[in-house]
């Protein structure tokens, strides 16, 4: 939909272009207009809930599926009847089909005898990649031999040792445990930046996304809904289902009361007033519905009358009750019972003392207009 | 030995627990359609506390259970008259019979003399005759007309279009038909064995001739009745059967003589029914029995009058098919001495072994 | 003590089915076996210990020939089911759905549900001289006389392959079913075409079920007897119906039971050949599908 204005290089510098793909399975529109370019050497995430189509449209640039309409170009090049086999595409897969009747010389290999290179270069090339990987030793080790975090890097490396144009790569990291996908979401970057190659990430893990994407699309029901930068997506979501699915955020919904350049002032359901920001398309004009998103690190939490500091009065400033504190060291939390029953996430900053925010204990929220982030329903 | 003993024991311990007190079963061991389900019932009726139990099976594979067991498992068994005397001598597995309970009077003098001759080991008899029939030739009269002895199986002018089963009826036909008496060559095996050897040359070039080898009474009909083939060696009974079909497939006595084989009673060594198996024996040879049994069976009880005892549609067949002079011819299989099965045996192989001009 | 002591004595009961029927009907009939095999009879009921039984068949071509050409037609059968179980079972594991998958299996299983005898019987009835194929192609004026294809080798590795050939496809098709599509695809994007594919991921992935197949296979196909014996042609002896001759026909016991070890032992030659030469284990194949 919206093609990346910003970054718009001349086209021979894109590695991969899609203009208008569609793919439909009987009724169901899978993939629905999807245009996007992706610039040489950039880490491009598609990032969306299950079922929106994006393995549907990674499937279809690798070439095991062929897109209903549209064209798909690779290096400027149309791929539109190519076989997987012949493009310059190369993928990590989910589970990552790593072959256990081969060893990992004989994995990374395979694409190479398959291009019929002979048998030095293989072996120079195999080498190389592994260096490049940080596993020298392991070229005649077993697939099953190998930890969980090896097996991903010699996913990539029997794809990288064939210099491909594009790397997808589809939830490697799902199968992993938590601090193994964390320390591999650095490596993959890491990785990305050593061979200079564009990569797509698919992923429906929106911290994967963001921490390692130059560019992120947001897809939704067949749809790109946003490309941008992590930044861009987080700070200026461009329309609601952005704002509530990049980041934590607390929601409302309501009716415009009052409209003033550029600012509303909304009534939510549950009956409190705040006002905020308009953002996305459309101007809501009095009596239009709303959906309100404040990010809790903007909601500022301070216990009633602790502060003798006044309140910007421009802040929107609710009163409530702690219902419980979520500790996470620098990232704790705490959930306020407001007037109305809802509860509402702020960040605060638990330094052990006694001043803390404790349950039970009244609190003023405040946060400003400019967080406030007002979608046109 | 341990296989032996350990089966005899199980079926030691299996019969002694299957069997009441009071009723007694008659393990028969006969050959398909000896033993018609009619028959069985009329005998359960005549004697309530008897319960027969058949098992059908053949000469050879009937001796190799018996002696399995060494004559255990069956109270009643119907070997031919020329499987009695070496078996017996080898494995011991039939026990002599009290001919005073068996209604001999009934039986062909020339039959009952005959295999008791054959079957007599230490002054002791160990069967009586039953039922015979021939083995011989079968033609389509008006497909091949002049097919008369064993060897016009191998004539050029029915190529393709003859048959016959590969065992040993057809050697000894054959070497009839070359002029020999094998028969009277078992007293002088060494004789034997040059027969054996001219007979198989004699069959290994006929295969060319051939169809294919017939393995049982099912494809032999089949393919008399399509016409496949014209003329084939035969059992008179299945001969009899397609005459009742096809009137033109007729039983061809071979002119050297169709080769005769008495099938009889013998009681196995461990047999436990003894009075059973008497009263079986008799039982069938009662005239009124005869009928319904050689209507199952096709083959000509061993009792005066036998013949015409036969189901009208089965006289009519052997009467079409034998003349006086064909009966006198008959020769009756002499007993089979030790050895002889592995000679046979081994010439049998070298002829299925022999690739032909196919 | 006593904790230890009932759970051995549940493992003595767990194995005890199991070691009785290795015992009482694998070993003993064997020893029993071989007992008779290495007698020589030297007159009516006199026996001597001597391995006459089995120099008599390396002395008689007739004996080794019949068993090498079995092994060889086996061998031969063993080939064609898995050329032909191969792209079937590939079919039932990887692109049929999951109803249809189930329909395939029970097709193939319907052979299984009548008698060897009867199947048999059902060939030679398409096959027979004025059977059915022959009488259809006159029908249709490909031939003008009939033409026979019974009673001959092909007939026989036909009627076998159509036997045996379930027993080629479930194996594969669980080793198949096991493979990750994603497998299939990587060789695809890795740059593999088709047969590349097919030669260096697919076949090595289901290499134990292919081995495995195969064992079953020639073992089945080896030991059968009805339906050579009844599809077979004037020259067509199979080495089982040897040794049933020696056993009745001959009451050579003694060289039927040599002559069963001897077809036990090529056997497990033949098998043991084929597992060093596709470098598989009886573990890695037949212990696990």
């Amino acid at each position: 939909m919206q093609s990346m204005t910003e970054n718009d290089l001349a086209t021979t510098d894109n590695d991969l272009e899609c203009v208008q793909v569609r793919k439909h399975f009987g009724s169901v529109r899978a993939v629905d207009d999807v245009s996007f370019e992706i610039p040489k050497g950039s880490f491009f995430s598609i990032l969306g809930p299950s079922g929106c189509g994006k393995t549907t449209l990674m499937r279809m640039i690798a070439g095991f599926e062929s897109p209903t309409s549209g064209d798909i170009r690779i290096k400027g090049n149309s791929v539109i009847g190519t076989p997987p086999n012949k493009r310059n595409v190369k993928m990590v897969f989910q589970h990552l089909a790593l072959f256990p009747m081969m060893n990992v010389y004989e994995n990374i290999a395979y694409g190479l005898r398959c291009a019929g290179v002979s048998k030095e270069v293989i072996r120079t090339k195999v080498h190389d990649v592994l260096e490049r990987i940080s596993l020298p030793d392991v070229a005649n080790r077993e697939i099953s031999q190998l930890s969980g975090g090896q097996k991903q890097r010699i996913a990539i490396a029997r794809c990288m040792v064939l210099d491909p144009d594009v790397l997808l790569l589809d939830e490697p990291l799902g199968a992993l445990d938590l601090k193994l996908r964390e320390a591999m979401k650095i490596e993959l970057k890491l990785l990305q930046h050593q061979f200079d190659t564009t990569f797509v990430y698919i992923t429906h893990d929106q911290s994967e996304a963001l921490v390692m994407s130059d560019n992120v699309a947001i897809m939704n029901q067949g749809k790109f809904v946003q490309i941008g930068t992590p930044q861009e997506l987080y700070h200026n979501p461009s329309a609601a289902f952005v704002a509530g699915f990049v980041g934590d955020t607390n929601r409302w919904a309501g009716k415009v009361t009052r409209v003033e350049n550029g600012a509303v002032e909304v009534a939510t359901e549950a009956g409190l007033t705040m006002r905020g920001s308009v953002r996305g398309t459309g101007t809501p004009a009095v009596g239009d519905t709303v959906s309100a998103f404040v990010r809790p690190e903007f909601i500022s939490a301070e216990k009633t009358g602790a502060s003798d500091k006044p309140v910007d009065p421009a802040h929107n400033v609710i009163n409530g009750k702690v219902d419980s504190i979520l500790f996470n060291g620098a990232n704790s939390r705490v959930l306020v019972r407001d007037g109305a029953g809802e509860l509402i996430e702020a960040d605060v900053v638990l330094t052990g003392s006694t001043q803390d925010l404790k349950p039970k204990d009244n609190v003023t929220l405040s946060w400003s207009p400019e967080q406030t982030m007002c979608f046109k329903a | 030995m341990i296989m032996k003993l350990a089966m005899a024991g199980l079926l030691a311990t299996t019969v002694m627990a299957v069997v009441p007190a009071q009723a007694e079963t008659l393990r028969l061991l006969t050959w398909g359609s000896y033993a018609p389900d009619e028959l069985v019932k009329k005998f359960e009726e005549k004697y309530p506390d008897i319960t027969v139990e058949v098992t059908f099976s053949n000469n050879e594979e009937m001796i190799a259970k018996l002696r399995a067991t060494g004559g255990a498992g069956f109270d009643l068994a119907q070997p031919s008259h020329d499987r009695i005397y070496a078996v017996q001598q080898e494995y011991n597995i039939y026990k002599p019979l009290d001919l005073s309970k068996i209604n001999t009077d009934v039986m062909q003098d020339k039959l009952l003399e005959g295999v008791k001759a054959n079957t007599t080991i230490d002054g002791e008899v160990y069967a009586v005759p039953h039922q015979w029939g021939t083995s011989g030739l079968m033609a389509n009269k008006t497909m091949a007309p002049d097919v008369k002895a064993w060897g016009d199986l191998c004539d050029p002018q029915y190529k393709g279009k003859t048959s016959m089963r590969l065992k040993r009826t057809i050697l000894l036909g054959m070497a009839f038909d070359m002029g020999e008496d094998p028969f009277a060559a078992y007293a002088d095996l060494d004789k034997y064995q040059s027969i054996l050897d001219k007979v198989a040359d004699k069959l290994i070039a006929c295969k060319d001739n051939l169809k294919a080898y017939w393995k049982g009474g099912d494809d032999l009909s089949a393919m008399m009745m399509s016409g496949e083939i014209v003329a084939s060696e035969t059992w008179d009974s299945t001969a009899y059967k397609l005459y009742g079909e096809n009137k033109d497939i007729v039983f061809v006595p071979p002119k050297t003589g169709a080769l005769a084989w008495i099938d009889t009673f013998a009681i196995p060594r461990k047999g436990e029914a003894d009075d059973a198996a008497y009263k079986w024996i008799n039982f069938v040879l009662e005239p009124e029995n005869v009928k319904i049994m050689s209507a199952s069976t096709g083959a000509i009880a061993a009792v005066e009058g036998g013949k015409d005892l036969l189901p009208d549609d089965k006289k009519a067949a052997v009467n079409a098919a034998f003349t006086d002079a064909d009966i006198d011819n008959l020769k009756f299989f002499a007993n089979i001495p030790a050895g002889v099965e592995d000679m046979e045996g081994k010439t049998l192989e070298k002829i299925k072994a022999a690739t032909g001009s196919e | 003590m006593m904790q230890k002591d009932i759970k051995r004595l549940s493992l003595i009961l767990l194995f005890a089915p199991f070691a009785l029927w290795i015992f009482l009907l694998i070993v003993l009939p064997h020893l029993g076996m071989f007992y008779i095999s290495v007698r020589e009879k030297v007159g009516p009921r006199m026996y001597e210990f001597g391995l006459g039984n089995y120099i008599n068949f390396f002395a008689e071509p007739i004996y080794w020939n019949t068993l090498i050409r079995t092994g060889s037609m086996s061998l031969l059968v063993t080939a064609l089911a898995l050329l032909l179980g191969f792209p079937i079972a590939y079919y039932i594991a990887k692109i049929a759905g999951n109803r249809t998958r189930g329909a395939l299996f029970l097709m193939c299983l319907i052979p299984l549900w009548v008698s060897d005898l009867i199947r048999a019987f059902g060939w030679i009835l398409l096959l027979r001289e004025t059977g059915i194929i022959s009488s259809s192609l006159q029908w249709a004026g490909v031939i003008n006389t009939p033409i026979e294809f019974l009673y001959n080798d092909a007939a026989v590795i036909m009627g076998l392959v159509y036997t045996v050939i379930l027993f080629m496809i479930v194996p594969l098709v669980s080793t198949l079913d096991g493979m990750d599509n994603s497998m299939i695809e990587a060789g695809y994007n890795l740059g593999g075409n088709g047969p590349t594919v097919l030669r260096r991921i697919i076949i090595p992935y289901a290499m134990p079920g292919i081995v495995s197949g195969c064992i079953v296979v020639f073992m089945l196909t080896a030991g059968s007897y009805l339906t050579p014996i009844l599809l077979g042609g004037k020259n067509s002896s199979w080495f089982t119906e040897q040794i049933y001759d020696q056993f009745i026909t001959r009451y050579n016991w003694e060289s039927g039971a040599a002559f069963g070890f001897l077809l036990l032992a090529f056997t497990s030659l033949v098998v043991w050949g084929g597992l060093k030469l596709s470098g598989q284990t009886l573990n890695s194949t037949v212990a696990k599908s």
